[in-house]
């Protein structure tokens, strides 16, 4: 799948969460800019996965902080 | 890195309780205020299972988990008196080495005949239970598939076993079977849920979940540790209650509630189950249970067989505190009585620091708890009842909170 075209997917389903209104970059962090608690992040995760049919799980969460590390763990995922 | 190490960015401090700061001033604010500790209570004597003396004063009890009242129970109390007698204060081993003696066969054969199962394995907690059975069986590359509302004992053992860990949304079975479906095929599966969820005090839908993750191949765990003595035509628990008990692939529980001492177990009906005393570490590296404990657990299991009358009773005392509270405005975990815990939602840690306050000052316990205990960040004032609470003792109860509520603003 085109790092692209899921790092645009990502963003159409972040733009709810981000209530500060961030520009969001792929140096973007979730806890330290978008200063998200542990159930923001939940309910993110939650939508993320439905989005994109994967499994995104708590061991694999832990090594994503930023926005581009996600859409790089997504792309991998969705192979 | 070439750049030389003057350049670079000042360390902390190095001190690793940095880390707790957070919870160091959310503390001192709350004592700050002048309110009484609520993690500090001292119980100097314990007149019953449902009266104690704490902080000077005769309070009722209603937040010990102690749901049959078995504590006092005259035969649990010589059992343990002559096991003393009998077998000395502690065993000093390891169940797989010295530490296995004829009381914690005993207590086995009540956990078997109890749950009518195949296998009994008791740990020296319920939390060791947890960490034992899930950490041993979910290892790398299993997938363990949990509730995001799980008990911390359950969260641990996920950790330690290394499995990939996916929560779901609290009791939602639509969100539970997306995430069955996305596992790998052939990888291993485990789904633990629990009976009763001890902060709200809300029950799982097991009878649908367990069959969704039995229908995905998944092994099924349910914590019972809530409704064991009390939920259920024999008190086995909510999969009991749900008819469903013989889909359950490991049962956990403990002898901290409902049996009124201390100890945790699994029981299963699994072929290959007692492989598990020669893998589990918590099992292995540990002490075992002072024979003591484990002859009133087996003495307080079997008679918690034969106690439909005090179940009665104690579904009584939970209605009508649910009741009573509700009547009298307060927000409360759930719609209506699914176990007995009834939560009471505090509008923020202050207020319900206040409001615990005033009900121990009325002559009443409950307990207080707060982030990260709790779902979505609430503070509650969660309340058990006990079977040996009288009619009379929930009245007064109901009128305590009434005072006490109002007297803080709550109400």
């Amino acid at each position: 799948m085109d790092r692209a075209d899921t790092s645009a997917r990502i963003a159409s389903v972040l733009a709810p969460f981000n209530k500060k209104g961030i520009t969001v970059t792929d140096g973007t962090s979730f806890a330290g800019d978008l200063e998200w608690d542990s159930l923001t992040v939940m309910d993110f995760v939650a939508a993320i996965e439905d989005e994109f049919d994967i499994i995104i799980s708590m061991n694999q969460q832990a090594e994503i902080e930023t926005f581009g590390q996600l859409v790089d763990a997504v792309t991998k995922l969705k192979g | 890195m070439t750049e030389p190490a003057t350049t670079q960015a000042p360390v902390a401090s190095g001190d690793l309780f940095d880390k707790f700061d957070g919870i160091i001033e959310t503390r001192r604010a709350l004592l700050a205020t002048g309110v009484e500790d609520p993690f500090n209570l001292v119980m100097e004597k314990v007149l019953s299972p449902t009266v104690a003396m704490c902080n000077g004063r005769e309070t009722i009890l209603l937040g010990t988990y102690n749901y049959m009242g078995m504590t006092f129970d005259p035969d649990v109390i010589a059992a343990g008196k002559k096991a003393l007698d009998e077998f000395g204060s502690g065993t000093t081993g390891s169940r797989v080495l010295n530490g296995t003696y004829a009381g914690h066969r005993a207590v086995e054969d009540a956990l078997r005949d109890f749950y009518g199962m195949e296998h009994a394995m008791v740990f020296s907690t319920g939390y060791q239970a947890n960490l034992g059975i899930i950490s041993t069986m979910a290892g790398k590359g299993d997938y363990v598939v949990l509730d995001i509302d799980s008990h911390a004992s359950i969260w641990d053992g996920c950790k330690m076993g290394d499995a990939e860990v996916v929560p779901f949304k609290h009791n939602d079975i639509d969100a539970m079977e997306k995430r069955l479906r996305r596992i790998p095929e052939g990888a291993g599966k485990l789904v633990v849920l629990e009976g009763v969820y001890s902060m709200l005090g809300d029950i799982a839908p097991l009878k649908e979940m367990i069959a969704i993750a039995k229908s995905y191949g998944a092994m099924v765990l349910v914590d019972e540790a809530h409704s064991m003595g009390f939920i259920g035509p024999n008190g086995r628990g909510v999969a009991e209650d749900q008819g469903v008990l013989d889909q359950v692939d490991f049962v956990i529980g403990t002898f901290s509630k409902s049996v009124g001492t201390v100890g945790g177990f699994c029981v299963s009906n699994h072929p290959k189950f007692e492989i598990l005393r020669l893998v589990c570490r918590p099992y292995v590296f540990t002490a075992s249970l002072p024979p003591s404990v484990v002859h009133t657990a087996a003495t307080s299991i079997r008679k918690l067989m034969h106690a439909g009358d005090k179940r009665a009773h104690l579904w009584e005392n939970s209605r009508t505190l649910h009741a009573g509270l509700t009547e009298r405005g307060f927000k409360l975990g759930t719609q209506t009585p699914q176990s007995a815990i009834i939560s009471v939602i505090m509008p923020d840690l202050e207020r319900g620091a206040a409001m615990w306050e005033a009900l121990l000052h009325e002559g009443l316990y409950v307990n207080l708890a707060r982030p990260p205990a709790t779902p979505a960040g609430m503070t509650l004032l969660r309340c058990s009842l006990c079977a040996e609470h009288s009619a009379d003792q929930v009245q007064t109860i109901i009128g305590m909170f009434e005072r006490a509520g109002k007297a803080t603003g709550i109400i």
